[in-house]
């Protein structure tokens, strides 16, 4: 008997470890290495990002834009007497790690700032620790829009968050914003529709959905993949069997790559279209060559032809990052400028010292944060969302993504 | 456009991949009764070993004619060196403890191997390319079959009659059946149970690392997290089928492959199913259907009854 047992115990412990995927905590990604300065108060900006994992590409990115500009408001001195430093946490793309390092950075007096997170999921499950803290919080890439305008927000829009804040475009605009080229620019009329059913992926897909119908396109088929393998072979089948044109896929490039891939390998030689999660050069190498065509919708225009962010991309070389600055190298540079230029304003008013209140009032003073940054314009609207909605869509040609059209979602 | 005979063969290659992996944990549970969770990653280093051979031993361009034989042979290498040091040195010394001593140790040698390649093989933090087979899709039909398939479609039945031949047929393989059987008389007989164990680790690791490549081949990409769902499945599959028995843990893969392709189709177009028919939900259908050979038939699709031993 013991060993029919064993067997039902191990059998137990599989179906468990099935859905806890997540493997092991990893380092702690050491903190940021910006010039010490030259005495006066040090103030922490936090980074919480996926560090390691499939996710990396993306996250390393963030780090490195927030560390950049740390180091650039030392050198210049842009607040009198403060120095900035940056610590980064790998929350490894898991709303659980995400909530660990949220109460670290809590914790962390010198923390007045933290730049992050990439996921939409893992935000929910940071915010409410943030705002118990009224510590503050600058996305540079959440784009579900009930992150800021509640969970109803398609009928009433109401903030949860004081503390939350993003300079990232919403699905709310980027579904919609894609549907309407594919189905005005590309002429596409049956769409298959993929997500992955997480916060951000679900979120995408649902908005495109609605807006494809809206202007009169045909859904031929919905799918949700499991994010966890790599075989999506009979969904594949099933795109090709459906006679669709286009796929559109909400979720990540790790999935997407590979999802793309098979989709051309089964025989259905059509473009998958996706949001800023596929918008990295990882996707090209996963999806192979039968990746050429694939589009992206990514937030903000390209950020390597706006004026405003030559300087960044300039600094960026200089600096020597190991990693290319990715989708949201910019908009981590202006996230975290917003937090600085926020407690620039909270010592100004505090006669060039920080306030004991300092979170609250850095808190408060990010929803009046105004200037020009390396994706335009930053200054918040009253649920906390970026003011600028400009979005742009790109295509995989030559092994490069290439930036097709740029516009914003008018209604 | 009759999709069924599509995903069949969707099926058929995906459980073939898991019937490889199957064998090793089969093998090492009718033999030790210990069940080789760290067999997932065996299969990983397996597919990494490939890659080392041909990212950085052999020329550039070298044509996969040439490049596979060896790949597979860096492959095997790796994953059985991995799985026999495995052994040596982290089951060995647990043998005649507790029977959760080892499996607890399995999960941590699982972990760990997971986490070495993550952190010591070159750019491993995310998905590495794998080389590919040059050459178009097969078309049978309304059948499309992609060169990487050939691999594996070839390999599984192939490994299969190996060791079907080996086990059946040489001095070893009866030593490893009658260890099966029961260990203590064998030794009696003269049978060097440590040896068979061994072999037994071995055997498992080459056909792991034949699936790493196979892996590798059909998705083009590797990374160090693949052992671990896989390694699951596999384990199922070898229960499926009747744990302990190698034609059972090949018969387990398909059947799981199969129903894997079958209820991400299908089940959506019964009415009133629909949310339960996507991808997502092909592991829940998985075990629906685990659960329910076992309590028909506990001992797995073609596992004998034997009386039990502990």
């Amino acid at each position: 008997m013991r060993q029919r047992s064993l067997i039902a115990v191990t059998a137990a412990l599989a179906a468990g470890a099935l859905t806890l995927t997540a493997c092991g905590s990893r380092d702690e990604g050491g903190s940021g290495n910006s010039d010490s300065g030259k005495g006066g108060t040090t103030v922490v900006i936090g980074i919480d990002a996926p560090l390691t994992g499939d996710l990396s590409a993306l996250g390393l990115g963030i780090k490195n834009s927030v560390d950049l500009a740390a180091k650039i408001a030392n050198k210049e001195e842009t607040v009198d007497g403060v120095t900035f430093k940056v610590e980064a946490l790998d929350d490894q793309a898991q709303p659980s790690s995400g909530q660990q390092n949220a109460t670290k950075f809590v914790a962390n007096d010198e923390v007045l700032g933290v730049v992050g997170p990439l996921n939409s999921s893992v935000a929910e499950s940071m915010q409410k620790v943030f705002d118990d803290a009224k510590l503050v919080q600058v996305s540079p890439a959440n784009t579900n829009p009930s992150l800021s305008q509640g969970t109803d927000w398609q009928k009433t829009q109401t903030r949860t968050y004081k503390s939350y804040f993003r300079t990232a475009t919403t699905d709310a605009v980027q579904g919609p914003f894609a549907a309407q080229y594919l189905y005005n620019d590309s002429k596409k009329r049956k769409v298959f529709v993929i997500d992955d059913k997480k916060t951000y992926g679900a979120g995408l897909a649902a908005t495109f959905t609605a807006e494809f119908k809206k202007l009169g396109g045909k859904v031929v088929g919905t799918e949700h993949i499991d994010p966890e393998t790599k075989d999506f072979s009979a969904v594949a089948t099933k795109v090709k069997s459906s006679g669709a044109d286009v796929v559109y896929y909400g979720g990540e490039y790790p999935q997407a790559g590979p999802l793309s891939k098979q989709i051309k390998a089964a025989g259905a030689k059509i473009p998958l279209v996706g949001g800023d999660g596929i918008y990295s050069a990882d996707f090209i190498k996963l999806a192979g060559a039968s990746g050429t065509g694939d589009l992206a919708t990514s937030v903000g225009a390209p950020v390597e032809e706006l004026p405003s962010a030559k300087e960044f991309v300039a600094n960026y070389k200089t600096e020597g990052y190991k990693e290319d600055f990715e989708a949201y190298g910019g908009y981590s540079y202006d996230s975290a400028w917003a937090i600085i230029e926020a407690v620039k304003k909270v010592v100004e008013d505090n006669d060039g010292k920080l306030p004991d209140d300092a979170r609250e009032k850095v808190t408060a003073a990010m929803q009046n944060v105004s200037f020009d940054g390396v994706t335009g314009k930053v200054s918040f609207d009253e649920f906390g969302d970026a003011t600028n909605k400009q979005l742009t869509v790109y295509a995989v040609e030559n092994g490069d993504w290439n930036d097709v059209k740029s516009g914003t979602y008018t209604g | 456009m009759n999709e069924l005979p599509q995903q069949l063969v969707n099926g058929l290659l995906l459980g073939s991949m898991y019937g490889l992996v199957a064998l090793g944990y089969t093998m090492v549970y009718g033999i030790v009764q210990l069940i080789n969770f760290a067999h997932g990653e065996i299969f990983m280093t397996g597919a990494f070993g490939a890659l080392t051979v041909y990212v950085y031993i052999l020329p550039d361009g070298t044509s996969m004619l040439i490049a596979l034989p060896l790949m597979l042979i860096g492959a095997m290498i790796i994953s059985t060196t991995v799985a026999v040091g495995a052994e040596r040195f982290a089951y060995r010394p647990l043998r005649g403890g507790p029977r959760l001593a080892p499996l607890i140790t399995a999960i941590g040698l699982s972990l760990a191997l997971q986490q070495a390649v993550w952190a010591w093989y070159p750019e491993a933090k995310s998905a590495r390319t794998f080389p590919s087979i040059p050459g178009g899709p097969f078309e049978i039909g309304t059948v499309t079959i992609q060169t990487g398939d050939v691999f594996v479609l070839c390999a599984a039945p192939l490994s299969m009659a190996i060791l079907g031949y080996f086990v059946m047929r040489t001095r070893t393989g009866r030593g490893m059946q009658a260890t099966a059987q029961d260990p203590d008389t064998a030794k009696l007989m003269g049978v060097n149970t440590d040896r068979i164990i061994v072999v037994a680790f071995a055997l498992g690791a080459i056909f792991a690392a034949v699936g790493g490549v196979a892996y590798g081949l059909k998705y083009g990409q590797i990374d160090f997290r693949m052992g671990f769902i896989l390694g699951l499945k596999a384990f199922t599959a070898a229960v499926l089928g009747g744990i302990g028995n190698i034609y059972g843990a090949m018969l387990g893969g398909l059947v799981l492959g199969i129903a894997e392709a079958l209820s991400t189709a299908y089940i959506s177009d019964i009415p009133g199913m629909q949310q339960f028919g996507s991808q997502s939900w092909a592991n829940v259908w998985a075990f629906v259907l685990l659960i329910l050979v076992l309590l028909f038939r506990p001992q797995g699709l073609l596992g004998e009854r034997v009386a039990d031993r502990a």
